[in-house]
Order: structure tokens, then C-alpha cells, then sequence
């Protein structure tokens, strides 16, 4: 199914709760409140025309200083959709704000979710709630901050033995 | 020198030769040093030659450590205790440049070059080096082990 038609699909929809919708070259997105993000994608993945059902990745940016993007939500949760049968993909963005930088957890609907929730939460501390697990992935538990934050100090060091620079 | 100081040191001579031809290596491998590694223990280039050809993957069976790849932060405790359960003697390789210094990677995540946390005898720099320059460091610790005084 062509782009274009899957985002006026969930414009029709969804309606207010698609905050924008994006094209560039072949790629769309679209901007979700998130408040609706769980619902929409249940409906991309039981939707008899969309049957997204592979979550490809779950990710998030950080936009501090970015320009252009000074004021506004600081963080962009960003879901990646790929869909089999249909050989069509979308991406779905929702924008949090750093006090609370917390989106629902999408673990029900793939349980691949839990361990880029948990990526998303060790890099950019960015909670999710009703994880079953919420542990740090990469970083071990001694590990303080987020280091994929953009003000995480970029010489800062945390080792766990030798010497502490 | 008296006749015991001409045994021991003709002693320590056949220790020391019969020590480099019978190297048994631990590999620590991590990260993609790992291929060149392989390349290097193959047929083709054939670390054999030089009596290392027999990896054991049990440190308390081993007498060289060869740490292949990248160590973050979250592996350093593993090697350090690694190491401390290998038996005397010992002999530490720092394979690639990500061991010998951390490399490009100056972040958050990685080991600033692992003589911070155990000592090493041999540097084998590159990314990746060479299966020669692996052969030339490896002949580089048969020297080292060969001219070392021998305890036993």
C-alpha cells in the first residue's frame, strides 16, 4: 500500500489525536499524541489493509539545541513499522517532554518491545510504563545517567575497576 | 660464574626453550579482531608453526592471555579475573588497537587500553593487524619468554 494512503488512512482514523503527518521521498511518518500512541498501534497491527506486524526498531532522539527545535518537547520516541504480507512500512513519532519523559509500553502488543524499551530507557532515560522489566540493557547497574542524552558529558567516565579518569 | 651458576643458567636456557615452542593461549575475543584471529590460527598462515596452535578455552589451563577486541567497562571485571586465574607464569597479548589504547573509541563505554587494568608483555597494534604482524608479535613474546629468568 502506498504511504500516502496509509497515512490518510489513520488521519481518517484517529482524527486530532494524528498530530502531523510527514513525506519525504518515500519515507512518512506521522507525529502521534501520546496519549493515543498505544491505540494506534494496535490499529496498525490489526487493521485488515495496514497488518503491521513486525516492530522493526524503537528508538528515541534527543533534540536539546537542536536548531530549530529549542523550545518544545525535548525527546521523540520513534516507532519503525514494517509490515510482511504487504511489504509497506510507516513511522510513528511521539514528542515527550523532558519532566516527564514517559510513554505507555507497547510490550503487549510485541514483545519485542521490552528489550528496545529497555535500550531506549538505559540510553535516554525515558521511562515506559507497564514494562514488566524496566532494567538498564546495555550499561551495567552502577552506571549513572543516560549516556546517549545530549548533555550527558561527553568526558566523563564511569569505570568500574582501574583507574578512574 | 661457579659450575651450579653454568647449570642453572644452561637450565633456565632449556626451560625457557621448551616454554616458547609449547605456548597454550587463552583467547579473550570481544569484537571483530576476533576474524583476524582465526585467519592468523588457520591453515594458512598457521600459528602451529610456532607452538601455539592449541587454544584452551579454560584459563587455568592456559599460559597466554590473548585479549582480541574492544573491552567496555562492563568486561573489565570479567577479564581481570580472567587473568587472576591463570597459573604463574603468564604472558598477556594485547591484540588490536582497541586493546592496546581503546582505539577510536574515546566514549563513555570503552577501556582505555588494557595495561589499566592488567599488566601486558606484547602490543600488536592495527585495526585489525595483519595475521603478519600477529606472527611477528607472537615470535616478539617467544623472544621475551626464551631471555626471562625461569621460575619453577
Amino acid at each position: 500500500m502506498d504511504g500516502q494512503v496509509i497515512l490518510a488512512r489513520l488521519t481518517a482514523a484517529f482524527g486530532g489525536r494524528i498530530l502531523e503527518t510527514h513525506d519525504y521521498r518515500g519515507d512518512h511518518s506521522a507525529m502521534v499524541d501520546r496519549s493515543a500512541v498505544l491505540d494506534v498501534l494496535e490499529f496498525c497491527r490489526d487493521d485488515p489493509a495496514l497488518r503491521f506486524d513486525v516492530l522493526m526498531d524503537l528508538t528515541a532522539v534527543d533534540y536539546l539545541k537542536y536548531p530549530g527545535r529549542e523550545f518544545g518537547p525535548r525527546f521523540e520516541v520513534v516507532y519503525h513499522l514494517y509490515s510482511l504480507p504487504c511489504n509497506h512500512r510507516v513511522r510513528l513519532q511521539v514528542r515527550v517532554e523532558e519532566d516527564e519523559a514517559h510513554v505507555p509500553s507497547a510490550v503487549g502488543l510485541w514483545p519485542i518491545a521490552n528489550w528496545f524499551e529497555r535500550e531506549v530507557w538505559d540510553m535516554f532515560g525515558i521511562r515506559f510504563d507497564g514494562h514488566p522489566d524496566l532494567r538498564r540493557l546495555l550499561m551495567y547497574e552502577e552506571f549513572e545517567g543516560h549516556p546517549l542524552r545530549k548533555d550527558y558529558p561527553v568526558n566523563k567516565r564511569q569505570p568500574l575497576i582501574g583507574p578512574r579518569i | 660464574m661457579g659450575v651450579g651458576g653454568f647449570f642453572t643458567g644452561k637450565l633456565d636456557e632449556a626451560i625457557g626453550w621448551a616454554r616458547k615452542y609449547s605456548i597454550f593461549q587463552y583467547p579473550f575475543v570481544t569484537a571483530c579482531c576476533g576474524m583476524e584471529y582465526m585467519a592468523t590460527a588457520c591453515s594458512h598462515y598457521d600459528v602451529d608453526r610456532f607452538g601455539a596452535g592449541l587454544p584452551r578455552f579454560s584459563p587455568r589451563q592456559a599460559d597466554v592471555l590473548f585479549v582480541v577486541g574492544t573491552i567496555s567497562h562492563k568486561m573489565a571485571p570479567v577479564l581481570k579475573r580472567i587473568y587472576d586465574q591463570m597459573c604463574e607464569p603468564k604472558w598477556v597479548v594485547a591484540f588490536g588497537v582497541c586493546t592496546c589504547t581503546g582505539g577510536f573509541y574515546d566514549n563513555y563505554a570503552t577501556v582505555m587500553g588494557i595495561d589499566t587494568i592488567i599488566p601486558v608483555d606484547v602490543y600488536i597494534p592495527g585495526c585489525p593487524p595483519r595475521p603478519e604482524s600477529v606472527l611477528d608479535g607472537l615470535m616478539k613474546l617467544q623472544d621475551k619468554i626464551a631471555a626471562g629468568t625461569q621460575r619453577y
